[in-house]
């Protein structure tokens, strides 16, 4: 139908999508895919790109392969393996030219069906399958498996990778291994008799991934409250945020269970809602565990009133807001950044709050675990601000690390010792000027440090008042505190180009790899990027010193209304002018396309030529 | 509206409980509520109670909501920490307390507004969670800090201090409380100390959520004629199913009683309900009669009141979470944290 010599020729550079059906199990032999061609040392990307479903509807997984480690959605779709009939003319349109399309060859498809661009790969898995299982579920699941083996066969992959992982995933289960071996090597012979194998599209064995591991950000963020402590944890179910929450109690049922009693050290309760789940994790933060809650934009605005109470009231209490398209119900399964203001300045009233930033799964843990330190050092809601895509999809990471030496800091709180040996106890005095004041749990003494926790003004002993000037001391001695959170969270990463640079740029989040490769992009084109990668809100003062350095600064993001752009402007005094908005916000994550793109323009350079095009 | 602080000052022959403290040891600030206030003997029984029980005041939370009733925790064991916390939103607070630390006594104090509307919720889910703790609702019918308007428990023709006619069908907290699986709960009147300061006693002694639907006169807002929540009205149409003793484990039972009228429940640390039958069929043991038997009355215009169901002992939150004896709170860094050895094993499973 085509001629072959039309391919594209890319070697360990290209992005293959796979097109599925909600529901069908594809989701395991498409990660048994990026695993294998992360065991020959290939990095690759995996996205998931699935509906508010769960069964039925079209899913998607795309893998960006990169020896050059580059990591963000590359925006081209080089293969796609077209195994949902409902999206194949999307499908189809969306291969770049010369790319190639992998699909069930069973039943006969007009010539209209295909483009004359592409290169079309046809293997009959449904014929294969019919003809080999009589029950309807393992077809399907048989399927999945066998176009993994045709993939190996096209793709020149390490077919020995791939059995060596199916023998890890069922290891004990000797029947469903051989059962899972015989279906690769049927799609994978059928193939290669069939086929000129291999394709234009190859990957060749390399030694790019390094020591790094393979997770997502809220299997890390979870074991990152495991590793810093917390023991209660009070959510309620809402993508992309249910499978953190989960993941705590995954590993805390793997480290957290009392060897003697085989009962545990933690408590995880599913709340009726998320009033309650962040009313729950206050309570606990007030009476001296660690709590967190893990939740999406619609749980935050639900949580807007308590928060301002464990704000006002000074109570820890650790957040983290997987962050999906907004607002109202948006697009659930898709991700944005879009809560920065609402978590920034929650609830009613003057607030505002510690926010983190991480990168990648690797963050998701460091941040996870540092959340409750910070939380019970400024007695403080922290919000730790992952995205669906970082939360959701597996990525390359460092691998994790934990000092033994290091203890939890339980912050400013007076034991019954030195409730004996004060001379003074009150709540809510900064006898040490940094804006925080000394707690007590409850319990603790029979006769001193106990004190009344109210939502209402009240003066530095925590007795109630309407007085003006007692409220704006308290009021005042919150900016303190705030202040002094600027020297304890995550301070900004900063790149500074090749040479010197008037231009610069700030992201954050899942942003990261997009960035990184545009300013790549951009260099290529005589645009000089320093960048800073801010990691956390309150902002350092080095955060306003890089803006001030710089003539031109781009806040890159995914939202519409550019609000990190706006907290800067909002809480540095900065002129606006200089702030230029690149904001990418349809649900899909960031590009380094997009970035490089929208910065040309910008700067007066318009015809950027992506490096994957520039390079032959 | 400010803190009044009550002077320390106390009669040296003042009874001293095992402690050896005197009832001004359970007491708190000076209350800023209404002259008359129910509410007020309520804080006054809540302290008869703790007092008598030979609790350390320091090892009780109290928690409560928005609302009048909820300002109540000023009021008394000024030695244990209190939470005034949001509107509604008590019993989550507690059951976050609860589970940091189980080895407190939790008092939640509420109201009407608080518990049957804006928290309507928290409460079923605190109930159905059985959350090891005494939860009072300081029932008026009425917003008092709003100034009169009807609360979800008004009943349906009950006439408003302005002349309004409540036409919205009430909530019976106690009855919501029995469908929801409560495991204790009780209903009883601020005006009747005799029959409220046990009920207080045996809801603290009770391993679950004991609940109280403690009516409780608004007199600046609901003491009129007309009203099915002022003093005279309840009086008048209270019909207590039962009359308790409470005998801790280590006293000695000395009351006595005419036979077969008293049944006995052994609490799960040996303590004892003593319960004077009034209405001489009627089980404390059986949630269905004991919802039948107050909507019966209820039709005929009574108060049901007293010890109105007690389960067999049941698992409470944290036996069901199966989580360890020592609070979690004051677990630490050995106990908590896996440690870098793990990790490594970890990171190994994740190429």
């Amino acid at each position: 139908m085509i001629e072959d010599h039309v391919g594209l020729e890319r070697c360990n550079d290209f992005v293959v999508k796979f097109a599925n059906v909600n529901g069908s199990g594809s989701a395991s032999a498409n990660r048994l895919f990026t695993r294998a061609v992360l065991r020959m040392g290939v990095p690759a990307t995996p996205r998931n790109v699935f509906p508010s479903n769960i069964e039925g509807l079209p899913t998607w997984y795309e893998v960006r392969i990169s020896e050059a480690n580059h990591l963000a959605r590359h925006g081209d779709v080089h293969l796609v393996v077209a195994m949902n009939p409902q999206t194949w003319d999307k499908d189809i349109a969306e291969i770049a030219p010369g790319g190639y399309l992998l699909y069930d060859s069973t039943k006969p498809l007009p010539p209209s069906k295909f483009r004359p661009d592409i290169v079309v790969l046809g293997v009959p898995f449904t014929a294969i399958c019919n003809g080999e299982y009589g029950d309807a579920r393992q077809r399907q699941l048989f399927k999945n498996v066998m176009y993994i083996g045709a993939l190996s066969a096209l793709l020149d992959l390490d077919v020995g990778e791939i059995e060596r992982l199916i023998g890890e995933q069922f290891k004990g289960r000797e029947k469903l291994i051989a059962a899972n071996l015989h279906a690769l090597r049927l799609g994978r012979t059928h193939t290669l008799e069939t086929l000129a194998c291999p394709i234009g599209l190859r990957v060749r064995r390399a030694d790019a991934v390094g020591d790094r591991i393979f997770i997502d950000g809220n299997s890390a963020a979870g074991l990152g409250a495991v590793y810093g402590g917390a023991t209660i944890a009070a959510w309620y179910p809402i993508t992309p945020s249910t499978s953190l929450a989960e993941a705590f109690q995954r590993y805390c049922r793997r480290y957290r269970v009392e060897p003697e009693s085989s009962r545990h050290r933690y408590a995880i309760v599913q709340a009726e809602d998320e009033l309650a789940s962040i009313g729950m994790v206050v309570g606990a933060a007030w009476n001296g565990a660690r709590a967190f809650t893990a939740t999406s934009g619609p749980g935050i605005s639900l949580m807007q009133e308590t928060i301002g109470l464990a704000y006002f009231a000074e109570i820890p209490a650790v957040i983290f807001d997987v962050q999906r398209a907004g607002p109202s119900t948006g697009m659930p399964t898709r991700t944005q950044q879009g809560d920065l203001i609402s978590c920034a300045y929650a609830s009613h009233g003057d607030t505002r709050h510690v926010l983190l930033f991480p990168e990648d799964p690797h963050e998701c843990f460091l941040f996870g675990a540092a959340a409750f330190d910070l939380a019970d050092r400024l007695q403080t809601p922290v919000f730790v601000m992952l995205d669906l895509e970082i939360g959701m999809n597996e990525r390359l990471a460092a691998p994790l690390h934990w000092d033994d030496a290091r203890q939890m800091d339980r912050g400013k709180v007076m034991t019954a010792e030195a409730l004996e040996s004060a001379a003074d106890f009150g709540r809510y005095l900064d006898v040490d000027g940094d804006g925080i004041a000394w707690r007590t749990y409850p319990g603790t003494h029979p006769n001193r440090g106990a004190f009344f926790t109210r939502g209402s003004t009240k003066d530095g002993r925590a007795r109630y008042t309407e007085e003006g000037a007692a409220y704006v001391e308290n009021m005042q001695r919150l900016l303190r505190k705030f202040r002094t959170a600027r020297k304890l969270v995550p301070r900004p990463v900063v790149s500074q180009a090749a040479r010197p640079a008037r231009r610069a740029a700030i992201y954050y989040g899942s942003t990261s790899p997009a960035m990184e490769e545009a300013r790549e992009m951009l260099a290529e084109r005589g645009i000089a990027l320093d960048l800073m990668r801010v990691r956390a809100f309150p902002f350092q003062e080095e955060v306003m010193d890089f803006i001030a350095a710089h003539e031109q600064v781009f806040v890159v993001e995914q939202n519409r209304d550019a609000q990190m752009r706006a907290l800067l402007i909002n809480e540095g005094e900065i002129d606006p002018a200089k702030l230029c908005r690149v904001l990418s916000y349809d649900g899909t994550p960031i590009t380094s396309r997009f970035i490089a793109r929208t910065i040309a323009e910008e700067a007066g350079v318009p015809e950027v030529v992506p490096l994957w095009k520039a390079t032959p | 509206m400010t803190f009044v602080a009550k002077p320390k000052l106390s009669h040296p022959e003042l009874p001293r409980n095992r402690l050896g403290l005197t009832r001004r040891d359970y007491e708190g600030a000076v209350s800023t509520l209404c002259a008359g206030c129910g509410h007020d003997s309520i804080s006054a029984a809540i302290i008869r109670a703790f007092f008598e029980l030979d609790l350390p005041p320091h090892r009780i939370a109290k928690l409560s909501g928005i609302g009048c009733s909820s300002k109540t925790p000023t009021y008394f064991l000024g030695r244990a920490h209190g939470f005034n916390s949001v509107h509604g939103r008590m019993p989550a607070v507690a059951t976050g307390a609860n589970l940091a630390n189980r080895d407190l006594v939790y008092i939640g104090v509420s109201g009407d507004g608080d518990s049957a509307s804006i928290g309507l919720g928290q409460f079923a889910h605190a109930m159905r969670r059985d959350v090891n703790m005494v939860y009072i609702v300081e029932n008026n019918g009425v917003y008092g800090l709003t100034k009169g308007q009807f609360s979800a428990t008004a009943d349906v023709g009950a006439r408003s201090k302005r002349g309004v006619t409540n036409t919205e069908s009430s909530i019976d907290l106690a009855a919501l409380a029995l469908v929801l699986g409560a495991s204790f709960v009780a209903r009883s009147f601020s005006g009747d100390k005799a029959q409220l300061v046990p009920l207080i006693k045996a809801a603290v002694l009770h391993k679950g959520a004991a609940f109280i639907d403690c009516i409780s006169p608004c007199v600046a807002f609901n003491n009129h004629a007309g009203s099915t929540k002022s003093y005279d009205y309840v009086r008048e149409h209270n019909e207590a199913v039962d009359a308790l003793d409470v005998i801790v484990g280590r006293d000695e039972i000395s009351a006595d009683y005419a036979p077969g009228t008293i049944e006995t429940v052994v609490l799960h640390d040996g303590s004892i309900l003593r319960l004077n039958k009034l209405a001489p069929d009627y089980s404390v043991h059986d949630r269905v009669a004991a919802l039948a038997h107050i909507q019966d009355r209820e039709r005929a215009g009574e108060i049901v009141t007293g010890l109105l169901y007690v389960g067999p002992e049941s698992k409470d939150m944290h036996e069901n979470l199966n989580t360890v004896a020592t609070p979690l709170a004051s677990l630490g860094d050995a106990e908590l944290c896996p440690g870098s050895a793990a990790l490594e094993e970890l990171n190994a499973t994740l190429r």
